[in-house]
């Protein structure tokens, strides 16, 4: 039957689709080719003097409220890493020079306000533990 | 631009589960009966108000209250701004709308792409979550603002 295929068909698709997009939600990227840096007035916060979390969020979206949450009670752990959060839609020039596609993003900077890796869409805790350290373990070894 | 309303972001989700079911029939049956029932459903989510679409109101009834009783409900109903969902509701008319006027043609490789397109969307909303015409409808925002 070949309406019975083409059924099958979109959902292998989708479910491909849907398998990959889920995989790569939240997980750290590090940046390659593309490192704009931040300054404190584009941002319009104070850069953290090891590290920076931007979080690109948008009114509303319900995992942007439960990344904040997270990053809320991690940072404080941290010495020296800030956790910022900016609306996306009140932001959009930065939003495009950043190419964020969607919220959150969660950028990672360093202490000079380069980017070093984002994730995109919302991260799991355990995913944000492993980057914060790393980012906290980098500063020390310098 | 109008205040953002919030809905129950749970709710999107089993109106797409009900979609998927309804087109896969109306694809592998070609019935244009069932087309154009999901033609009026999405006109009245898409430009109405998506709690009172005909799936909608069974999500507030029957659905939502039984989520609402289970052991790991957080007390908290999650609620997320309605624009981007009536945007992909409207995306879904749209599809529909090509896919009836294929079944009433008889133009059925319109009708056949229309409603796969829109299989597409709604299953992946069920299935995953990933609203497909939230994702485009924010995309747009980001272009043209």
């Amino acid at each position: 039957m070949k309406s019975g295929a083409i059924v099958i068909a979109i959902l292998v698709v989708a479910t491909m689709f849907g398998l990959v997009s889920k995989s790569n939600r939240g997980r750290f990227r590090v940046k390659k080719n593309f490192h704009p840096i931040l300054s404190r007035a584009e941002i319009g916060a104070d850069l953290g003097s090891v590290a920076t979390v931007l979080q690109f969020s948008s009114a509303f979206c319900a995992p942007c409220r439960a990344t904040r949450q997270i990053l809320e009670n991690l940072t404080p752990q941290f010495p020296g890493i800030a956790h910022i959060e900016i609306d996306a839609e009140s932001h959009l020039e930065l939003v495009r020079r950043l190419k964020v596609h969607q919220t959150p993003t969660t950028l990672f900077l360093d202490a000079n306000g380069q980017e070093i890796g984002r994730a995109v869409g919302a991260p799991k805790k355990s995913q944000l533990v492993a980057v914060l350290e790393k980012l906290h373990g980098a500063a020390h070894v310098h | 631009m109008a205040q953002p309303t919030f809905i129950d972001a749970r709710g999107p989700r089993f109106s797409a589960a009900i979609t998927t079911i309804v087109l896969i029939v109306a694809l592998l049956t070609r019935s244009t009966l069932l087309t154009i029932w999901q033609l009026l459903v999405f006109a009245i989510s898409a430009f109405y108000s998506m709690p009172n679409s005909p799936y909608g109101f069974v999500y507030r009834r029957v659905i939502a209250p039984y989520l609402n009783k289970r052991k790991n409900f957080s007390g908290q109903v999650p609620t997320e701004d309605s624009r981007p969902p009536r945007f992909a509701q409207q995306m879904g008319f749209g599809f529909v709308l090509l896919a009836t006027v294929g079944a009433l043609s008889h133009t059925w490789l319109l009708f056949t792409v229309a409603t796969a397109a829109c299989i597409f969307a709604a299953f992946l909303n069920s299935a995953f979550n990933y609203c497909l015409g939230c994702a485009i409808y924010l995309q747009g925002i980001r272009i043209f603002r």
